[in-house]
């Protein structure tokens, strides 16, 4: 027997908001941005389970999509982190004092 | 084959754009740092190519081309789009190359960067199907998170591109998810799907709901809306001059756009909830971005502060087409959004042109105590920031009282006549900011004490620059009627 | 979507869940109430007894790891659209072959610059 896709929605908002609230409290960047991709990866639990209730692909197309965003978003943070890192030697986001947060 | 080649074709303009950046990042390395210049004329062709192949089809503005099984859709409201896009990238362009070199910034990459960001706009435009949508709006966001940090031996710029990386990725997350509950709820993502879906399942399902929120807050991020502008401020002022016009101008512009077709073409049957929902967001903004733009004293928070309140005023028009839809009313709402932004990338690229060129002693002079005795020393300047000072308060006769009359006129159309009359109040509140700078030209005195005075440092790409925008707010503030014209023709159809 | 009877095949994971959960719950628990507490310096160090501690163990990584790491990244997560393509290569033909040449070039312009422009010098 299959699983209903409602577990997977709840698995999915559950698997959302702990990257939400990640973002929202964590104070590390690259721990916020550990919480991003959680987020983005909620989301292809609900592509992947609506693509299996509905039996058609574009859900898992969109999947392979979000994945390479996911990929290229993580190399252009670890790239702006980097060069932050060189000029500031922290990545915490309370230490950026120059402009309010 | 043959309908594939007609596909590609379609999207020629894309691929020369995407091709021009391609071409730049491989040449980049090549080219001596003195010659970094040919770069920018590089994609200044592209550009050109671009707008006399879109421009070519203005004679059938109206025809409705989609390719790759309606993935991508070219209509009326794609091409004017992106004619506007093509417009403000060149001017930035150019805008770009003396403020580069006068920050010692001459990378070829840039333009690269403004190339790609362009074609993630082009794609945003004429996204039919939630997966190009998303796909163009993250090469968009992409690129601007790099160009922001541009600058990266200032802390504050690689600070405002932290910022803006960090919440617009959390925008994005939320984007996305909507997306996924909105896939759900209509098995498809193309907007046809989800507006048939919408049709045919009712409109009290809870994921729908959800869906709705979560993609106006997403796309609320990009447009700098209440509650979502906190990142506005700290990116637009920490971001090099060029690229904060860029983002004011031409990512609001692909924002709207975008967020206008994805609600009006999918999920236009929910017009009655969002509407509401977007007059809520409407009122905050105005409120708040005219407000906080009071108590700014660096001019480039407060133009940020501005754009947010002009992200307010154009939403006036979408709440008068979602409250008019079906009548006369819907489409002389969208037609206000786009004219209203159109106009308002004259008048901010200008303003931006000018306070990256002004100088003080090498550093950029960006508090508004900077400007003080302008107009003894450059009559010239302090008069161009005069007209865009007054077109972005919306007075008569430039074309932000073109733009700001449009809106107006739709939102009493569709029945929202105190709506208009919030708006016009907080016009008038918005004139005390911008004539503050006005005054402290023309009539304070430059503090002997603060030793170099800023100037306007001229060049010919500049002057380009500001003739253009000052042509546009000018010309269009006397003659708007092509302009009315072009947007009412080549608005969204409406059901 | 209203269909949410319960997966019974699945109920048996559930429970051991739950008896895992309980039972590391039950043992700290008992421990931590049954157990004399009389910390001192040498007892809290990491290795009780053992060699002494000259470091810290959260160790920094050199900046470059990171770089290379985020060349990996871009690199690996392209095989996500080579694999679909060349499990279905027969059937898509030279025009898919063209297509994944044109990715791949596309590819190739970034890993020149990032060549070029010295990301992949280790030193």
């Amino acid at each position: 027997m299959t699983i209903p896709v409602f577990y997977y929605l709840i698995l999915s908002a559950v698997v959302f908001l702990t990257g939400l609230v990640g973002v929202l409290i964590r104070r590390n960047i690259i721990i916020i941005l550990l919480s991003v991709e959680l987020m983005l990866n909620a989301t292809n639990i609900n592509f992947v389970a609506f693509s299996q209730y509905f039996h058609n692909v574009a859900g898992q197309v969109f999947v392979f999509f979000a994945l390479t965003i996911a990929a290229a978003e993580v190399a252009v943070g670890l790239a702006i982190i980097i060069a932050l890192h060189r000029a500031k030697s922290s990545i915490n986001v309370d230490e950026f004092q120059l402009l309010k947060w | 084959m043959t309908s594939y080649g007609a596909d590609l074709l379609v999207i020629l303009p894309e691929l020369i754009v995407v091709g021009a950046a391609c071409l730049l990042l491989v040449l980049e390395p090549l080219t001596p740092p003195s010659r970094k210049e040919l770069l920018a004329w590089l994609s200044l062709g592209a550009l050109a190519l671009c707008i006399g192949l879109t421009g070519g089809q203005i004679s059938v503005l109206n025809l409705r081309v989609s390719a790759f099984s309606d993935l991508v859709v070219v209509d009326g409201y794609a091409r004017f789009w992106k004619l506007l896009l093509y417009g403000v990238t060149g001017l930035t362009i150019l805008m770009s190359l003396p403020y580069l070199k006068a920050e010692r910034l001459q990378l070829g990459e840039y333009y690269g960067f403004i190339l790609l960001a362009l074609s993630g706009m082009m794609v945003m435009v004429s996204g039919a199907d939630l997966l190009t949508i998303y796909l163009g709006t993250e090469l968009m966001s992409l690129s601007l998170y790099v160009m922001a940090g541009l600058k990266r031996s200032s802390p504050r710029s690689l600070e405002a591109s932290a910022k803006y990386f960090v919440l617009g990725a959390f925008s994005s997350g939320l984007l996305l998810y909507g997306i996924s509950l909105l896939y759900g709820v209509a098995g498809g993502t193309k907007l046809g799907a989800v507006a048939a879906a919408i049709g045919s399942r009712g409109f009290d399902d809870p994921l729908l709901l959800i869906a709705t929120i979560l993609l106006a807050a997403g796309f609320g991020f990009k447009l700098a809306v209440v509650p979502f502008h906190m990142w506005t401020p700290d990116v637009y002022q920490g971001a090099p001059t060029s690229v904060t016009a860029f983002m004011a101008v031409a990512s609001k512009a692909a924002s709207f756009a975008a967020f206008l077709r994805v609600f009006v073409e999918g999920l236009g049957g929910l017009k009655a909830d969002w509407s509401n929902l977007f007059l809520l967001l409407c009122l905050v903004t105005l409120i708040l971005g005219n407000l906080v733009a009071i108590v700014q004293t660096n001019i480039k928070r407060m133009l940020a502060y501005s754009s947010i309140a002009h992200a307010g005023y154009a939403l006036i028009g979408l709440v008068a087409a979602g409250r008019g839809m079906g009548e006369s009313g819907g489409a002389s709402g969208l037609a206000s959004v786009m004219l209203y932004l159109a106009l308002y990338a004259f008048m901010t690229l200008g303003a931006f042109a000018v306070i990256g060129m002004f100088r003080k002693g090498g550093l950029e002079g960006e508090d508004i105590e900077d400007f003080a005795g302008l107009a003894k020393r450059q009559p010239l300047a302090a008069f161009l920031m005069l007209v865009f000072m007054v077109s972005l308060a919306g007075i008569p006769p430039t074309a932000g009282f073109i733009g700001k009359f449009y809106v107006f006129m739709a939102a009493v159309e569709a029945g929202l006549a105190w709506l208009a009359v919030v708006a016009l109040i907080f016009a008038a509140i918005s004139a005390y900011y911008y004539m503050r700078v006005v005054m402290v030209m023309y009539m304070r005195e430059p503090d002997p004490s603060a030793g170099e005075v800023p100037q306007l440092v001229a060049s010919p790409a500049l002057t380009v620059v500001l003739a253009c925008a000052v042509a546009g707010v000018i010309l269009f503030g006397l003659f708007p009627n092509p302009l009315v014209s072009l947007a009412l023709q080549s608005v969204l159809p409406l059901k | 979507m209203g269909n949410t009877e319960v997966p019974v095949n699945y109920l048996p994971i559930l429970l051991f869940i739950g008896i895992a959960i309980v039972f590391g719950a039950v043992s700290l628990l008992a421990g931590w109430l049954v157990r004399p507490s009389r910390p001192y310096r040498a007892k809290l160090n990491p290795y009780e007894s053992g060699s002494p501690l000259f470091s810290d163990a959260r160790v920094q990584f050199p900046m470059r790891y990171y770089i290379i790491a985020m060349l990996f990244v871009i690199f690996d997560i392209e095989v996500i659209f080579i694999i679909p393509w060349a499990v279905r290569f027969q059937s898509l033909g030279l025009l898919g072959l063209v297509e994944m040449l044109v990715f791949i070039a596309i590819l190739l312009v970034g890993l020149w610059y990032a060549w070029k422009k010295g990301a992949l010098e280790w030193d």
